[in-house]
């Protein structure tokens, strides 16, 4: 079942429709239920690897659905420390649940400073109005 | 390019059904509604209903019809009796691809064809260009709105009789006066029906009431990659020829044509490349355009919704052609495993 529309006030957002949930030093991330939305479907999740830096503002892996592909943007810079296999696997986990079990890596934040640059949900909502 | 797109007699039906819209072929149409994939399965496993009232249809008619399209169309228009129809290519002097259509007789002397929505204009001119005396070649597409009803259930859920493939006929659905034709491009059983223009919402809004799922553009193109239907311009162009691309069963060498002669010396040499079906050997999406390596290229590629994994076709040397031959697909820069297959990509089990 494909998820309702939401953007969670306990997250922060990249205007390339990313989001970034940070508990201590670390960050997991995973595209906006409005990213999902926009591909429908996915069908394929070219992840980084484990251990590989991602850099804020660049793409660190692509999605795709049946009819476009996308890269993923990382709002935040760090070192991956986890890949979410689930989602390799079954990649329509995205839509089910773009915050939750959708989710596409685990990252130690290398400059925490960057989290000042996001928007938070209020901000994002105005943003995704936009488009 | 003329900047304002076109809309079929369907536009607001689309969008009330929530479809995303999109440019194709000069017309707005609707590429999912639910999504690709239901959509995709819908039509394997019960029925489906396309708007292809984008689609050119063109009346060609007159006592030297038969002759003027014999020598204009690949396959051989003489085995075609009342009510059928045939798959065949509109070639150029260089056995290249002007079109694939399908030609309907309805009479002696009364020949209809339903071309691609993009070639529908070149269809037309290379034929009024070269029209005899005795003939009259008249773009009715403006006249007609098109379903494509598909799927196993799709003559069940119309009422309709089954006939064979590739025959037409008159008939009714709900009162609506059209023409039935056992075709489609999605390797179901399936009709598309034609019906007069100011009458295809009521013949939409009937299909629907009859459990008929609305499906897009996006689905019509999985379906027919999973079954190994070019797409002109995609698979098959004017700078394509027939035998290459595996055509030749819809080519009557034995009759004369625009460029025959050129797919004879191409069929007695070999063609030097092939267009060949092909999976993903592993998680990857092929896509039109990407190299396969060795000097190929994909020219359809996408996620099969039944198979769960990458298909396409494209473009390899002969010697790379054969089904079990193994194919590396530059996805953006990764090298990609593949496998040439046989056709169809996809068949349903028996």
């Amino acid at each position: 079942m494909p998820a309702a529309e939401s953007y969670p006030d306990d997250l922060r957002y990249h205007p390339e429709h990313d989001w970034a949930r940070v508990e201590g030093d670390e960050a997991t991330m995973g595209i906006t239920w409005f990213a999902q939305d926009a591909l429908g479907e996915l069908v394929h999740y070219e992840a980084p690897e484990a251990g590989s830096t991602v850099t804020k503002d660049s793409s660190y892996g692509e999605v795709e659905s049946v009819k476009a592909v996308s890269d993923i943007v990382a709002p935040l810079s760090g070192e991956v420390v986890e890949v979410n296999g689930k989602v390799v696997d079954e990649p329509e986990r995205v839509n089910d649940d773009p915050y939750g079990e959708g989710w596409l890596i685990r990252i130690r934040m290398s400059d925490p400073t960057e989290l000042d640059a996001l928007m938070d949900a209020g901000a994002y909502r105005a943003h995704v109005a936009e488009q | 390019m003329e900047a304002t797109l076109q809309r079929t007699p369907l536009y607001e039906r689309h969008v009330a059904l929530g479809a995303r819209m999109v440019p194709f072929a000069g017309y707005e149409m609707p590429v999912q509604y639910e999504g690709v994939i239901p959509e995709h399965k819908a039509v394997r496993g019960d029925a489906g209903v396309f708007d292809v009232s984008h689609m050119g249809e063109l009346h060609v008619d007159g006592p030297t019809a038969r002759d003027f399209l014999q020598s204009m169309l690949s396959n051989d228009v003489r085995k075609l009796g009342d009510g059928d129809a045939q798959y065949t290519l509109l070639t150029n002097e260089a056995g290249g691809i002007v079109d694939d259509l399908i030609v309907y007789r309805f009479a002696h002397g009364q020949f209809y064809l339903v071309v691609n929505a993009s070639n529908r204009a070149a269809v037309y001119d290379w034929l009024k260009e070269r029209e005899p005396r005795g003939c009259e070649v008249r773009d009715a597409s403006d006249d007609y709105g098109l379903l494509a009803v598909q799927g196993p259930r799709a003559l069940e859920r119309l009422g309709l009789l089954d006939a064979p493939a590739f025959t037409h006929t008159m008939g009714e659905i709900d009162g609506i006066e059209v023409m039935v034709a056992r075709t489609g491009y999605t390797g179901e059983l399936g009709v598309e029906v034609c019906c007069a223009e100011d009458d295809t919402v009521a013949l939409w809004d009937a299909v629907l009431a009859r459990g008929v799922t609305p499906c897009g553009l996006g689905a019509r193109d999985t379906l027919r990659i999973e079954v190994c239907y070019p797409l002109h311009g995609n698979d098959i162009s004017p700078e394509t020829d027939a035998i290459s691309a595996g055509l030749g069963w819809a080519c009557a060498l034995d009759t004369e044509f625009t460029g025959v002669e050129v797919l004879r010396r191409v069929k007695e040499q070999g063609p030097s490349r092939k267009l060949v079906p092909f999976v993903m050997e592993e998680p990857a999406v092929p896509r039109q355009g990407m190299p396969i390596e060795g000097g190929g290229e994909v020219t359809s590629g996408t996620h099969s919704p039944m198979l769960d994994q990458g298909i396409g076709m494209g473009y390899v040397p002969a010697g790379s052609s054969a089904p079990g031959t193994d194919l590396t697909v530059d996805v953006r820069g990764k090298p990609r495993r593949a496998r040439v297959v046989t056709k169809p990509i996809y068949r349903k089990e028996a």
